[in-house]
């Protein structure tokens, strides 16, 4: 089951002739991840790595490859008309892993979706991986630039702002011998598609996941939103983590939605309300897997 | 990016945001011929720094006062000579202070009402939204929390733009009768301002309405998205380096994200989550980190050199704590280069590595190999112990 991608998701990837696309689009593919298209305009006709047919439009390779699912590496200035040819070529799920688009750029394109059957992941997001069964969870979905191998397929939802600190709570639970359903990088920017709350959602009514890790970060309220819904509604124990305690406000910690606001933006006091709605909450990054199996009784 | 009150001033002429009549002035003989220019009695001047509380402000040479209000083109030139090349020290510089290089010469004007006026992007909704209060002049979040009824919010659709119903809305809410048309165009003038420059906060405070029914923008501040500063290069160009911190524009220059903080414990880290998530832990053990630093997810040689030489420009670290995840960056090239870095800058501070991830063996061999005295970590808060109790 997992959420949004499974190992037979058909990914086309935009931009998929830059370094970084190329480079990421391969890893994917020895992953084992279904790499259908490429989309590079003026491009069309060519095959990347000899296996994948690349596109001129998103229309053209949805049309021809049957892609449901669209990871996006264009640079900052051209992606949100990424973003919005791909909502317009009909993918059911949009990844954007650039950084450093405009949020006037991602506030048209955020209103431009409202009521669109597309779900946009990101930006400024490592993507979304939904582990395999093989070889350091070989055969699993991976959209976007997390490494495949620290995953092993399980029972644990994690979702996170940050990359690295998604990393470091995927080994920790993999060390431990817990495998993940879906991991999902909602991103750091201020606007973004998904948010912590759409994925509890999601991973609450998915039967394959029994315990999820949330990560989050100074900047907002959407942890605050997240955390009081599953108080409400998550069936399932939870744990996490909120870094930028020692951040000083008014700063924007290399996240772009990472800064400190008013007085009831604090990660103090984003902890305390996540505590009261019965999250256990991770004293320090390095014990994240910990928590969550000693709330889960494991 | 943070501006100038006389570039603030440049961009509201551009957008017709009325504002009284000035000038900036970079020496006293520019600021005798402002004033001439402005050829009006009340005159006011202003010390140009990025920081407020410039009126309460005392400049090292014991001269009070980053803002005056004077009556004559001499007596501008003479207060002007007591600031520029100055240092101001006000309650938001610290006890350094900013060095005064331009002073603004404006028409003053006498002031009835003071209003409260701001446009920012709202993250909840994803909108911009117009902040607008009638208690002006004063600190608004005090407002907020005493009076939070005299702050009036509206949320701005980001396809349709401002509507006209929602300028005679605020206008009605704000009382205003005679000044509300001059109130309303400033508005208008102000939201264009705002989305075609990318802005992601312009505050007015104060939006005064003169004896004479006038409506002016006296003092603002603005935020601009860094991301969109690349299609607005005459806004690129307004910033000004020296106000900034040395060591923050180093770090820019090679594509790392440096933020300098008061602690002793410098940090080296792969992530911006995970950047904070390590000045927390170090916190959290007793330490007090001395930077943010983020080396990104594809860090160099070179980057990671650049960022050694960026921390140990700092006077207060005692200490350094690398910590990487290499998911997919390889940990062996990250110990590659923290060790030419620690041989080139001749580090003798103590230095707790923390590597994880992509061939990771390899990496800790290279550290252990080097010779020089670098402790390995098993895990982050191993890592944070040891750089804590290394330094104290």
């Amino acid at each position: 089951m997992a959420i949004l991608i499974d190992e037979s998701t058909k990914v086309l990837v935009q931009g998929i002739t830059g370094a970084f696309g190329a480079r990421h689009a391969k890893l994917s593919l020895e992953y084992g991840t279904q790499i259908v298209a490429g989309v590079t305009p003026q491009k069309g006709g060519q095959l990347f790595e000899n296996a994948v047919p690349i596109f001129d439009t998103v229309g053209d390779a949805v049309k021809e490859t049957g892609a449901t699912a669209s990871a996006i590496f264009v640079p900052p200035a051209f992606a949100a008309d990424a973003i919005l040819e791909a909502v317009d070529a009909g993918v059911d799920l949009v990844v954007c892993i650039t950084e450093g688009i405009p949020v006037m750029d991602m506030m048209r394109v955020k209103s431009m979706m409202t009521g669109s059957k597309t779900r946009l992941v990101g930006p400024n997001c490592p993507g979304l991986v939904t582990p395999g069964t093989g070889k350091d969870s070989h055969g699993g979905c991976r959209i976007g630039i997390a490494p495949g191998y620290i995953h092993k397929r399980g029972n644990v939802g994690v979702v996170s702002r940050s990359g690295t600190l998604t990393y470091e709570a995927v080994w920790q639970l993999t060390r431990l011998g817990y495998g993940q359903s879906t991991c999902v990088g909602i991103g750091g920017d201020p606007i973004n598609g998904t948010s912590h709350l759409d994925v509890l959602r999601m991973f609450n009514e998915d039967p394959e996941t029994e315990a999820i890790i949330m990560i989050g970060e100074i900047g907002g309220t959407a942890e605050v939103e997240a955390a009081r819904w599953a108080r409400e509604h998550c069936k399932k124990p939870i744990a996490g983590f909120i870094a930028g305690a020692t951040a000083p406000p008014g700063r924007r910690m290399g996240h772009a939605g990472a800064i400190v606001g008013g007085e009831e933006d604090t990660a103090q006091a984003k902890k305390a309300i996540l505590a009261e709605c019965g999250i256990a909450v991770a004293e320090t990054p390095g014990i994240m897997a910990k928590t969550l199996l000693e709330r889960w009784g494991k | 990016m943070n501006i100038h009150e006389y570039q603030a001033k440049e961009l509201f002429d551009r957008f017709s945001v009325p504002s009284p009549k000035g000038k900036v002035a970079a020496t006293t003989k520019e600021a005798f011929d402002a004033a001439k220019w402005l050829d009006v009695k009340n005159l006011v001047v202003k010390a140009q720094v990025h920081a407020g509380g410039r009126g309460k402000g005392t400049f090292k040479n014991g001269f009070k006062g980053g803002v005056h209000l004077v009556d004559s083109p001499e007596s501008v030139r003479d207060i002007a000579g007591k600031m520029l090349g100055e240092t101001l020290v006000t309650k938001q510089t610290g006890e350094t202070g900013r060095l005064v290089r331009k002073v603004m010469i404006a028409e003053s004007v006498t002031i009835k009402k003071e209003l409260y006026l701001a446009i920012l992007m709202d993250r909840a909704t994803g909108c911009p939204v117009i902040i607008a209060s009638t208690e002006g002049g004063m600190d608004i979040e005090e407002v907020a929390e005493r009076t939070p009824e005299k702050i009036l919010r509206e949320v701005i659709h980001p396809l349709a733009g401002l509507q006209a119903y929602q300028v005679r809305k605020l206008c009605h809410q704000l009382g205003l009768t005679t000044t509300a048309r001059q109130y309303g165009r400033m508005l208008h003038a102000l939201y264009k301002l705002f989305i075609e420059c990318d802005c992601s906060m312009v505050e007015i405070n104060p939006v005064v309405i003169t004896t004479d029914d006038h409506v002016y923008a006296l003092d603002a501040k603005f935020n601009f998205d860094d991301n969109a500063l690349y299609r607005h290069p005459e806004i690129a160009a307004m910033r000004d380096l020296e106000e900034e911190d040395p060591r923050e524009v180093a770090a820019a220059q090679h594509e790392l994200n440096y933020i300098g903080l008061d602690g002793n414990i410098a940090c080296l880290v792969n992530g911006a989550g995970l950047a904070m998530a390590t000045m927390d832990i170090i916190k959290h053990h007793g330490g007090e980190p001395a930077n943010f630093l983020d080396v990104g997810g594809g860090a160099s040689k070179d980057q990671v050199s650049a960022a050694f030489k960026i921390i140990l420009g700092d006077p207060n670290v005692r200490g350094i704590f690398i910590n990487i995840f290499g998911g997919i960056m390889d940990c062996n090239i990250v110990a590659e280069g923290v060790v030419a870095a620690a041989r080139e800058t001749g580090l003798s501070l103590p230095l707790v590595v923390r590597l994880e991830g992509n061939n990771v063996a390899a990496g800790k061999a290279t550290l252990a190999a080097s010779g020089l005295n670098i402790e390995s970590a098993d895990g982050m808060d191993d890592g944070a112990a040891r750089i804590v109790a290394a330094v104290s």
